[in-house]
């Protein structure tokens, strides 16, 4: 099929699967943190404003929790249906890791969901207040495992092989903070946090417009969002740097093909745009600044910045593609930059809920934060090609004794259903998104069901008919 | 501290404590999605998820706790079964995609086409879900061919007829608890009918049960060794007594008009049928011949998880019972949402 082999379309059937599955934990992460936010504001100033803003975005991450429940609950398989080479060499080391983030993280929020999305009259205040803080810390929780074997597989520690190639956990503190554990959650969670908040900012930007600035909750949101985007893009940008180096120091292939360097040298060019050849290797049409290579990645003129043709053909990440995902990712960064920027000379001349223009460029970022993030993931992740667990086990050792035919149909299938489910998702979400937020905001509508496993009260007991049982 | 001989075995409870909790859990809320075959009405469905829309989520991460589980602790037989049974798996997970989607989008659904396509997805995603948990049991029942730790068995061993009568006891059997469930949770007209159903469930099942526990021992020698060779007799004989006097008790549950005793005679029953499935593996994980100790992961992962396991399942299933506690009562036909 297209002159793929099997390896190629079980990566590209869970890089699917993942790609819908990253976007809403990061949406998750970023507004239960907003939430938890919001509610403490509103128990601190007693605004109206700030509850009704609560209630709005609930029901939003009402249903982006949801959907990454059942799309988490595919990943839970697909790492034997896809790769038992991997689960069966990898498991003592990462499956444990996993069993943690179910057993603390996801049964955590899971549990405490519900009294978030219905529990505010049954609980009071100070406790609903808890229960929101619960999941946001859940959310946290479980980006910190699932962090910490994503980075394990990209600068392994703590393990030795055994005879028959499996990985043996030899100490467990080596293994959870390994190496590049320390740049790669703090980038997640930052860029989860600026997803968040340009959506949020896209949504109050919208409403501003509509309302032409009258609307107080829009504005209100509007301007939470644009202090995130001031202060948290440069911060993600410096964590990015830091990531940058930390990559460099463990994974030198993946950065010379990220930037698409072909000869190992000092004073290198810094390539902006170009197009890398792996057959000729080469890249291009390239428009490089001299020198800047070197100073982006050692923060010196004279450093040393790795070429491809250092590494064995055989073992290299291919450049295509990671070249242009890095650069949008960056790029998205600089935007965000740029926005947060603009909003604070916006601010300091008292037009921020004026100044249509901006409103109208934060509407367009509105999505960038999760480009963002799926360029960035692709790019690690591909970059770490042509191994699952870099320098240690190949992909082709990793892949399930599946068929051809057999991938193939899933594959057609998880695109399908995922289109429609998740595509209707999306819908229902924006469409929330699309009705101006108002005083005296409804929570979760109390005449829908609780979906949650909560531990708390919804609907049902609002009505309660007695039980005979 | 546990001796490294005998962690395989403590994890191997662990584990069939996390599938059975996962089967009487969610295969209450799958069968209320099944029994959409039955209630046509709008509203008498929305009671029905409305029945178990409090706790669905907690019972599917039962799920994830056992995949996630046997990846850490087996994960020789995490990678031998699910490519083995590759298709059953990922229809079974496509199909509770559709169905955990549908929970919730066809209570905003505006038109009556939406309702009626997300209602379809529900039923379709429970059913099928339920079928496909059937046929990956039977396959692992039937057994997998296999070479060292990498599957060598070929596209459709999955398929057989014996399978096929797995995945339909299991259909049946979860919609059976799901109208167990209904009689415990619902009163007036849905109550009666939801008695209607649990009647001819409870039969049909009772025969499929039969036919499986009888089919079963037939698959390997060491089956019907460990069912039918003395002295084993001795034990495994009473399996089937119980499972003769629970159904007397469902029966007299039902005609008497009990509104909880069905639905804990059903779960009963379940545990039974896993208690006879043990009976049969131990001390295999996946039959004909790996074993639990061949599966394991080295003892440091089994304790490492071990650890955290031993106090965070208990705080789990605390705050489960008290989220079904807080639930509890009865969700009328008049109680249902405008």
């Amino acid at each position: 099929m297209f002159g793929l082999n099997a390896i190629e379309l079980a990566r590209a059937q869970f890089g699917f699967t993942i790609a819908f599955h990253i976007i809403f934990p990061a949406f998750s992460i970023g507004l239960a943190s907003f939430l938890a936010v919001l509610e403490a504001l509103w128990l601190i100033t007693k605004r109206r404003v700030f509850l009704d803003l609560f209630r709005y975005w609930l029901k939003i991450f009402s249903l982006g929790f949801g959907m990454g429940v059942v799309s988490g609950l595919v990943l839970s398989y697909q790492i034997g249906t896809n790769w038992s080479g991997f689960a069966q060499r990898a498991g003592p080391v990462v499956g444990p890791l996993m069993g943690y983030e179910v057993l603390t993280a996801f049964f955590l929020e899971a549990g405490f969901l519900g009294v978030m999305l219905f529990g505010m009259k049954r609980v009071g205040p100070a406790l609903h207040f808890l229960a929101t803080c619960v999941v946001a810390f859940g959310t946290l929780l479980s980006a910190f495992w699932i962090l910490s074997v994503n980075s394990w597989m990209q600068t392994p520690a703590g393990y030795t092989i055994a005879p028959d190639g499996r990985f043996l956990p030899a100490d467990w503190w080596a293994i959870i903070f390994n190496p590049s554990f320390f740049v790669r959650l703090p980038h997640m969670v930052l860029a989860s946090y600026l997803s968040v908040a340009f959506v949020v900012g896209a949504v109050g930007a919208w409403h501003l417009l509509a309302t032409r600035g009258r609307n107080e909750a829009a504005r209100t949101m509007f301007s939470m969002a644009m202090w995130m985007a001031t202060l948290v893009a440069p911060a993600q940008i410096m964590v990015g740097d830091l990531h940058g180096l930390n990559t460099l120091q463990y994974q030198p292939a993946k950065v010379a093909a990220l930037e698409g360097d072909w000869d190992t040298e000092r004073r290198a060019p810094e390539i902006l745009i170009g197009f890398p050849d792996m057959k000729a290797e080469t890249t291009r049409g390239a428009i490089a600044i001299p020198w800047l290579g070197s100073l982006i990645l050692t923060h010196s003129l004279d450093g040393e910045v790795p070429g491809l043709k250092q590494i064995k053909p055989a073992d290299r990440p291919d450049s295509t593609l990671i070249f242009w995902t890095f650069r949008a990712m960056v790029g998205i960064g600089f935007l965000m930059f740029g926005l947060g920027a603009w909003s604070l000379y916006a601010r300091r001349k008292g037009r921020l809920a004026e100044d249509r223009w901006l409103h109208r460029a934060a509407v367009v970022m509105g999505p960038s934060g999760f480009v963002a993030v799926l360029c960035g993931w692709i790019t690690t992740e591909v970059g770490r090609q042509p191994y699952t667990i870099y320098g240690v086990l190949r992909t082709s050792d990793s892949v399930s004794p599946i068929g051809l035919p057999g991938v193939a149909t899933s594959l057609v299938a998880f695109v399908v259903v995922y289109m429609l489910m998740f595509g209707a998702g999306i819908f229902f979400i924006l469409r929330e998104m699309a009705h101006a937020p108002v005083a005296g905001e409804p929570g979760p509508s109390e005449t829908m069901p609780q979906r949650a496993s909560g531990i708390m009260p919804g609907a049902q007991q609002l009505h309660p008919a007695g039980d005979p049982a | 501290m546990i001796a490294d001989a005998l962690l395989p075995t403590v994890w191997a409870g662990l584990l069939a404590f996390a599938v059975l909790a996962y089967v009487v859990l969610d295969g209450f809320d799958l069968g209320v999605g099944i029994l959409f075959a039955v209630e046509r009405h709008y509203d008498q469905r929305s009671v029905l998820v409305n029945s178990v829309a409090p706790v669905w989520d907690g019972n599917e991460t039962w799920l994830v706790l056992g995949g996630g589980g046997l990846l850490a602790v087996f994960p020789m037989a995490y990678g031998l079964i699910l490519p083995a049974l590759y298709p059953t798996i990922i229809a079974m997970l496509l199909a509770l995609i559709c169905r955990g989607v549908a929970f919730e989008f066809r209570f905003r659904a505006r038109s009556v086409f939406g309702r009626f396509c997300w209602d379809a997805a529900f039923f379709v995603g429970s059913s099928v879900a339920a079928l496909a948990q059937g046929l990956t049991l039977g396959g692992l029942l039937q057994g997998v061919r296999h070479n060292g730790p990498v599957y060598a068995g070929g596209w459709w061993d999955w398929l057989s007829p014996f399978t096929v009568l797995c995945g339909v006891a299991v259909v049946a059997g979860y919609a059976l608890l799901g109208a167990c469930w209904l009689i415990w949770r619902t009163d007036g007209d849905m109550q009666t009918r939801a008695r209607g159903y649990a009647w001819y469930l409870g039969l049909a099942v009772l025969g499929l049960t039969a036919l499986v526990s009888l089919w079963s021992p037939f698959l390997h020698p060491q089956f019907w060794v460990r069912w039918f060779g003395w002295p084993n007799i001795l034990l495994t004989s009473p399996v089937p007594l119980l499972l003769a006097a629970l159904a007397v008790g469902f029966r007299r549950g039902l005609e008497r008009a009990h509104h909880l005793t069905p639905f804990l005679c059903a779960i009963a029953w379940f545990t039974l049928c896993l208690g006879g499935l043990g009976i049969s593996f131990w001390p295999l994980m996946v039959p004909p011949d790996v074993t639990i100790w061949d599966a394991a992961a080295p003892a440091a992962s089994q304790r490492f998880l071990l650890a955290g396991a031993v106090f965070l399942v208990p705080a789990i299933l605390a705050y489960t019972i008290y989220s079904y506690w807080v639930f509890r009562g009865k969700i009328g036909a008049d109680t249902h949402y405008h």
